[in-house]
């Protein structure tokens, strides 16, 4: 608390932590490319200095404000000093504005018009750099990048992934995945958030528009559309409207003009996701189990968990993400209903997201070589689209969607937000508990951005203790404290990005620090204004029981609804030759949960057991980064056998099949 | 032996429970990073990519922090190097004193080259470094843990001359 002094105008300041904040409050924009709230300060961009009495010149972000202090935001010597920064990291820069992705939303070009950069004094970039394409949803481009770290900083406290860091120094430096590998080898969770706060095009989406239009030209193949809630209340702003609009219709009449052949509502399979998901929960709790279930509609999260805690993936809801059932119900159901081939049908998701890309491809959701979605677009892809030919969202006149499956309820409208699917879910459970219609209640609590949302909500006699929470490092800490037993939950609600969906990285880049509020807030009334806010009143849903399911939690609906998850490496192609020479190979896993389960001790006991039977030089010994069979950690491969839950009272037992392979008589374990 | 590989012996399971024992003397704290991989490559001579990502599983943190540390500085090496490091002063007094000559000398015996810099026998590694603060006994050649002053051509040949005639 305290009062400083900008520009010879006294302002107050409460709460803010640095200068920078105080600044905007103020109603000056000093610009950044390093700062945002969310993460930690960078100070490395130059952008916000500002001159302060006693101080100097200083980084407005990472000086904290103090009572009296004397703050000049725009001299002659600051403003040279922006405009210098700016020069020179265009002079390191690839250039070429017209053919980049993110023309037009490129804050180092808005930067270099806004501080009148006209003219590079240091000469051209002379190094190109290969664009890495790799991965499913993430285009990284290193010519683009100015080094500003927030891809970086980003994925490491925020997600807690650390799939991007620094390497080098000076001017060798570069953001770089690790150990220099390519992004598609290493345990990104494709969330995109990187992209999301890269301020030009050295992240940006993998565009894959050319495969749209080329399927819409295409006269064999029914183009199927399904776009997600929070597309509707963000895709407005890459037309100039504001955030939080719900443009449903015009995307519906904009989709027709394309040549869509139809267009149906993902909130139909979330509703479905929650009549599944719901059963699922109840019989968890029939059947006595402790461990709390997990919601497994985000493909980012779902990927997080499966590199990073295999152990809890059996506590993830086996229900498919509403895309994955939508593409489902399209392909087997549908596609019978019309009499058509599913091959020439052609589902196109449009999703706030880019991990649905990576989604998508995932070979359990292919069957009989029917992909079960084609093609994921971001609303960002979308627009672009939109725009490529010459459509105005806002001028368009709306269109309904199409049925039958153009039709979904409020409470799977809300699967845009995070906190949505809890609500949806606490909604039916309510219901279900009570065993009677009860009116809509909302759920005020799991609303709002904070990180952590604990809930604990009474039906009768039961009690359910929910937890929603968004951000991946969130989720992180939620496990843990599950595991050591600070928290007791029955049901955790994660979404990998802040704010849930309608925060994606598929979404146009935000214009304002409220835009993603306004679209949770645009959604909220969204659902408000549906005549049905129930899952299970859903009329379609009916229907798809009655014709095709059977009911929740049929062998049907298990074959087509839902799925499994497996463990998987973090990086790709690390080993620790141990021993030399072509002999019998022993791989013990030394990867993230097989460590932890104390297979370094197993290790190194065999190693020594093999010392003191002069076994050394007939067995090669190789510490290895994970079999992706973490739920039978330790692993330990013999020959080309994998064996399961090794631990160190098992050494003994290993020994003797390592005997047994060493004399040729292979035995097999159980 | 393709360069890429670590000697034989510098791969054998008593390096790498070396690993877990440097780890576990600094009670596998993430803050530790440094003096551990300092350690690390005393062991192993160099950093292999595959260890590093060992080490930022069991501290915690994530693979691409332990190498982008990795490779700020330059002290660790993610190639392995020859069991002599021999660093030839380039600084200017060293300079002026005539290292040229002592780099050139050393790469045409040990058939080195600007890109090249460890012998395929993984003996020698070549090395310029910028200052050693011994002007006084310029040009200096250090290697490994010896220091040599005032060093002449016929000099350096000597000294490689007697480290090969050591190994064979």
């Amino acid at each position: 608390m305290g009062e400083i002094t900008i520009n010879g105008r006294p302002i107050t300041f409460e709460e803010e932590s640095n200068v920078l904040e105080v600044i905007r409050k103020a109603g000056i924009e000093l610009p950044t490319f390093c700062y945002h709230s969310e993460l930690s300060v960078y100070g490395g961009c130059r952008m916000c200095v500002v001159d302060i009495d006693g101080m100097g010149v200083v980084g407005a972000c990472s000086t904290a404000p103090r009572d009296g202090m004397m703050v000049r935001t725009h001299t002659r010597e600051l403003r040279d000093i922006r405009k210098l920064a700016v020069e020179l990291l265009l002079a390191d820069h690839d250039r070429e504005c017209t053919t980049c992705e993110k023309s037009g939303g490129c804050q180092l070009q808005r930067l270099a018009t806004q501080l009148g950069v006209h003219e590079i004094r240091f000469g051209e970039r002379d190094m190109s750099m290969p664009v890495d394409d790799s991965n499913a949803a993430i285009l990284r481009n290193p010519n683009k990048c100015i080094l500003c770290g927030d891809c970086v900083r980003m994925c490491e406290e925020v997600q807690e992934v650390g799939a991007l860091g620094f390497i080098n120094r000076g001017s060798n430096a570069m953001v770089v995945p690790a150990f220099e590998k390519e992004m598609g080898d290493v345990e990104c969770v494709n969330c995109g958030q990187c992209m999301a706060v890269c301020p030009t095009g050295a992240l940006v989406v993998k565009s894959e528009t050319d495969r749209a239009f080329e399927a819409l030209a295409d006269e064999n193949k029914t183009v199927i559309v399904q776009i997600a809630p929070a597309v509707r209340v963000a895709i407005g702003e890459a037309f100039g409207l504001p955030a939080g609009d719900n443009l449903l219709g015009k995307l519906v009449a904009a989709l027709k003009i394309l040549g869509v052949d139809k267009v149906f509502d993902t909130s139909l399979a979330a509703d479905l996701t929650v009549i599944e998901e719901t059963q699922e929960f109840l019989q968890r709790r029939q059947a006595g189990e402790s461990a709390p279930m997990f919601t497994s509609c985000c493909p980012a999260w779902v990927k997080f968990a499966e590199y990073r805690h295999p152990e809890m993936l059996s506590s993830l809801s086996s229900c498919r993400s509403p895309q994955q059932m939508f593409g489902s119900m399209i392909k087997r159901y549908y596609a019978d209903m019309i009499e058509a081939n599913p091959n020439d049908l052609y589902v196109i998701s449009i999703m706030p997201c880019t991990a649905k890309k990576a989604e998508a491809q995932r070979p359990e959701f292919v069957h009989n070589e029917v992909t079960d979605v084609d093609l994921v677009l971001t609303t960002q892809e979308v627009a672009a689209m939109l725009k490529e030919v010459g459509l105005d969202l806002g001028r368009l006149e709306v269109q309904a969607l199409d049925s039958p499956f153009g039709f979904g309820t409020g409470a799977g409208v809300m699967f845009g937000n995070s906190g949505g699917v809890s609500e949806a879910v606490l909604r039916h459970v309510a219901d279900h508990l009570a065993g009677e219609e009860k009116p809509v209640v909302d759920y005020p609590q799991v609303r709002g951005d904070q990180g952590i949302k604990p809930i604990r909500i009474s039906v009768g006699d039961n009690t359910i203790r929910l937890a929603v929470v968004h951000g991946l490092k969130q989720a992180h800490q939620m496990i843990e404290r599950i595991k050591t037993g600070e928290i007791t939950v029955d049901l955790v609600e994660v979404m990998a990005c802040p704010g849930g969906c309608t925060g994606g990285a598929g979404q146009p880049q935000p214009e304002r620090r409220d835009t993603k509020s306004q679209r949770a807030h645009g959604l909220y009334i969204s659902e408000k204004m549906t005549q049905l806010r129930k899952s299970r009143e859903n009329p379609i849903l009916q229907t798809l029981y009655d014709n095709w399911l059977g009911e929740p939690a049929s062998p049907t609906a298990h074959d087509a609804l839902h799925t499994t998850y497996q463990s998987r490496r973090r990086i790709l192609g690390e080993e620790i030759a141990l021993e030399p020479g072509e002999q019998l190979e022993v791989q013990v896993c030394v990867g993230t949960f097989c460590y932890l389960q104390g297979s370094y001790d197993v290790l190194s006991q065999l190693l020594s057991e093999l010392e003191s039977e002069g076994l050394g030089e007939a067995v090669n010994v190789r510490g290895t980064f994970c079999f992706e069979q973490c739920q039978g950690g330790p692993s330990v491969m013999i020959g080309d056998e994998i064996q399961a839950r090794v631990t160190l009272e098992r050494v003994p037992e290993m020994m003797e099949t390592i005997r047994d392979h060493l004399s040729g008589t292979p035995k097999r374990l159980d | 032996m393709t360069k890429n590989m670590a000697p034989e012996e510098l791969s054998t399971s008593r390096t790498f429970a070396q690993v877990n024992e440097i780890l576990d003397k600094h009670e596998r704290n993430p803050r530790s990073l440094i003096p551990i991989l300092q350690e690390i490559q005393d062991a192993y001579r160099y950093l292999p990519t595959e260890i590093l990502a060992y080490v930022a599983t069991v501290l915690g943190i994530s693979p691409a922090r332990v190498y982008g540390v990795t490779t700020f500085y330059s002290q660790f090496s993610t190639q392995p190097k020859g069991k002599y490091v021999i660093q030839v002063c380039d600084g200017t007094a060293c300079h002026v004193r005539g290292s040229n000559p002592l780099i050139e000398a050393v790469e045409k015996r040990l058939g080195l080259s600007e890109d090249n810099r460890t012998t395929d026998d993984l003996l020698f590694t070549l090395e310029t470094v910028s200052c050693l603060g011994a002007c006084g006994l310029a040009p200096v050649v250090v290697i490994n843990e010896t220091v040599y002053g005032e060093v002449s051509v016929d000099r350096m040949t000597e000294i490689l001359a007697e480290l090969q005639s050591g190994e064979e």
